[in-house]
């Protein structure tokens, strides 16, 4: 338990000092320190550069960001307004509008805002070596995801924790509104197809984990029951059972593995471990939340806040040298795990940890129904996204501590360097990443699997880096203990968010419906719900059937248009950030959101377009398309493949309109935003701000000193 | 050292939701919601706050 303690303690810089500490002296310091490491980092060439680096480096870029940026953006900006009572304060009812101790909300929003996105997003992101993605990791952070949630958070705050859509049809129109509807259920789509598709990679052909993960189902249910029928609301006491459970399923996967008649039960391949997770998904939409969600969510939240902060712990005893090069020559677009050039497909790649869309969703959603004072926006909205950032850092660090050639026959598909070991490790070789098949096989066998190749998705090299982190600083003989672990605790809350995921997309699926025939609106209806859940799972369901199918291995073509989804998400929330600063005759300071939004719409937009017009295969939608094609009427392909080439193809086509759909958004809602801010600065009638008046803060000092401030 | 422990141990309730209740019905004591209607017991106030808690989006990636 006190583990959440440490992981608060990360952030003592990023508390608001007494005066004493905020000297400028030292802050010239930590900025020197900051910008050696930073310079270091960057500058390093051929010599092997210390891990501890990474950390000091984003550390001290957060202190300056925090103390500094975010600082001057609540006070000059925003004009963040403590004697303002919040919506927790004048709406209170005891249920989802309560005055919160900060660090209790920070935890609330920390543990929904991070999930196992800023993990996979920088282990695929380490193929072009580790500096490009760390420098848009701490970049992106400081200037745009932070500003996005904090923004976000402020102006849904100032509009009683009116939802991102719902602001968007408010300030900008209707166009708006249903952009961000239609981002948010396709986005929930993608990303929950290519989640279970990490957790298929992670679970093929492997007993232990696919035992592990099994077992954490029966274990949440029970918790479940615990927390609801044998002691209603014992929180702690159930979650403390079911971490107990939790690790000693990983610790009995081992058994079951050394057992050869248990070993064939969960020994499965990626297309039954699909269809399996489909019907996981659809039971656990149906069923009531109290039984399976809402119980492996504490778990998730427990495992995911005790195992980040054994991370940072770790990786701090241990400080491991980066085996990975600063580049690889996979910047010029020839990479195994996905392919496109550095420009733009490390900033699409690398969402989460930088800049991630989805997070608007949250800051417009419960966390503004908790603050006390419009004081602590500051610390929840931009010091949440600092640590997240800081969690997507350890995961880059953790991919290239391995060593590359390592790296690159985990999570290289076989369609890239073929399936025979030899092979693979003589292509992955030849790139310049030596690496040997008795290496590969030793490294297995200390993990405990038959094999390591092409186990794409990230979490597998994810589970090793940290295996061997862990490995390092508490005992090597436990290696295959640590793997399973690891593994565990990325499938956990991948499930949770899949869950989650597939119940609030059939909320709005239902919503929709409902517009047509009311009846469909009702959420208890069971046959509505059956309907609905049933269409959810199916849409990410086939995003995950055809993942599993491609040989390709279905990251390279699913992880960019999640990427591209989530990036979108983010510029719409930017978009209404950016029509409300210039609406309320904060022109100039419109920079903060306008600035990461031209970032984002270039990116995008230049991802966007190569996946459309690329001639290269692995980048080109419509050029793959018509290669397969080609090769499908000339007969040129193995019987195997032309059986699944023409779902292929089709998937291709599909995948091509969704991005082109993606962009047209994307578009609509930047002109939307141009034309309200425009026709504002012309004195032209718009929109009105639909900020709620101000009504003084009845709370006293005592009182909020009660809530736990300083 | 024991009151240290003892403030943790009150900070980690209050993270997890381990003490929900016990504020629900302080709440319920300070703003005299009472009179009107009793507070919910236990189980039913649980059972509120959860499906209040997943009806909307709270998890992302």
């Amino acid at each position: 338990m006190s583990l959440i303690m440490v992981q608060l303690r990360f952030t003592p810089l990023l508390i608001p000092m007494n005066k004493s500490f905020t000297t400028p002296l030292l802050w010239l310091l930590v900025a020197t320190i900051g910008a050696a490491a930073v310079g270091g980092i960057a500058l390093n060439r051929g010599e092997s550069i210390n891990a501890l680096w990474f950390i000091i480096a984003a550390l001290c870029c957060y202190a300056l960001a925090y103390r500094f940026y975010a600082a001057w953006i609540a006070s000059t900006v925003l004009m963040v307004d403590e004697t303002r009572a919040t919506p927790a304060e004048r709406l209170e009812n005891g249920h989802d509008f309560i005055p919160t101790d900060r660090w209790v909300v920070f935890g609330h929003h920390f543990a929904a805002i991070a999930g196992p996105g800023p993990l996979v997003g920088p282990t695929l992101a380490a193929q072009f070596g580790f500096l490009p993605g760390t420098l848009w990791i701490l970049v992106g952070a400081v200037l745009g995801g932070c500003v996005q949630d904090m923004v976000t958070l402020f102006f849904s705050t100032r509009r009683n924790g009116k939802s991102l859509g719902q602001m968007a049809r408010d300030e900008l129109g209707i166009m708006g509104g249903v952009a961000a509807l239609i981002g948010t259920f396709t986005i929930m789509v993608i990303l929950i197809a290519v989640l279970g598709l990490v957790v298929v990679n992670a679970m093929k052909h492997s007993p232990w984990a696919t035992f592990t993960v099994s077992a954490t189902l029966p274990i949440a249910m029970l918790v479940g029951v615990y927390m609801r029928h044998l002691r209603p609301g014992q929180v702690l006491e159930a979650s403390t059972v079911g971490v107990i459970l939790l690790l000693i399923a990983v610790a009995g996967g081992g058994w079951v593995d050394g057992n050869p008649a248990l070993r064939a039960w969960f020994d499965m391949d990626g297309l039954s471990l699909a269809w399996c997770i489909m019907a996981y998904g659809l039971a656990a939409a149906v069923m009531p939340v109290w039984l399976l969600l809402a119980p492996r969510d504490y778990l998730s939240t427990f495992m995911k806040l005790g195992t980040i902060s054994l991370l940072a712990i770790a990786l701090v005893l241990l400080h491991p040298d980066i085996k990975m090069p600063a580049l690889t020559p996979f910047v010029d677009g020839s990479g195994p795990i996905f392919g496109g050039k550095l420009f733009p497909f490390v900033f699409i790649t690398i969402a989460c940890g930088a800049i991630s869309g989805f997070h608007s969703l949250v800051a417009s959603g419960t966390t503004p129904k908790l603050l006390a004072n419009e004081r602590d926006i500051r610390m929840i909205g931009y010091g949440a996204m600092l640590l997240e950032s800081f969690v997507a850092i350890m995961a880059m660090i953790a991919a290239t501590v391995l060593d590359p050639g390592v790296f690159f026959a985990i999570n290289s598909p076989a369609g890239m360097v073929g399936a025979e070991a030899a092979q693979a490790v003589a292509k992955i070789t030849a790139w310049g990443f030596p690496v040997s098949v008795g290496q590969m096989q030793r490294l297995a066998q200390q993990m405990g699997e038959a094999t390591l190749f092409a186990r794409t998705g990230g979490a597998p090299s994810l589970a090793v880096g940290m295996a061997s982190i862990f490995g390092s600083v508490f005992g090597e003989s436990l290696l295959a203990l640590w793997y399973h672990f690891a593994i565990m605790f990325e499938a956990i809350f991948i499930l949770t968010t899949l869950d989650a995921g597939t119940r609030v997309g059939r909320f709005m699926l239902q919503d929709m419906l409902g517009n047509i025939w009311p009846k469909m609106a009702d959420t208890s209806w069971t046959p509505s719900v059956l309907i609905t859940s049933t269409v959810v799972v199916a849409c990410w369901g086939y995003f995950l059937y055809i993942g599993v199918i491609d040989p390709n291995g279905g990251v390279n073509i699913l992880w960019p248009l999640f990427g591209i989804a989530n990036q979108m998400l983010a510029a719409i929330a930017l978009c209404v950030a950016t029509g409300i600063l210039v609406k309320s005759g904060r022109l100039r300071y419109a920079w903060i959101t306008a600035a990461p939004l031209s970032w984002l719409i270039i990116v995008t937009g230049t991802a966007a377009y190569e996946k459309l017009t690329s001639s290269d295969l692995r980048v080109g939608f419509f050029a793959a398309a018509h290669d397969l094609s080609d090769k499908l009427a000339a007969g040129l392909l193995p019987a195997a493949k032309a059986a699944i080439a023409p779902q292929l193809i089709f998937n291709l086509y599909l995948d091509a309109y969704l991005t082109l759909f993606f962009v047209t958004v994307l578009l609509l809602v930047v002109l939307d935003m141009l034309k309200v801010s425009a026709n504002s600065l012309l004195g032209r009638p718009v929109q009105p701000l639909s900020e709620v008046p101000h009504t003084p803060n009845r709370m006293t000092e005592q009182q909020l000193a009660q809530w736990g401030r300083d | 050292m024991a009151e240290k422990l003892r403030r943790l141990w009150q900070f980690i309730r209050r993270l997890s939701g381990d003490d929900a209740y016990e504020r629900y019905l302080k709440h319920c004591a300070t703003h005299h919601l009472g009179d009107i209607n009793p507070p919910l017991s236990k189980k039913a106030y649980f059972k509120q706050r959860l499906e209040a808690k997943w009806s909307g989006i709270n998890r992302c990636c």
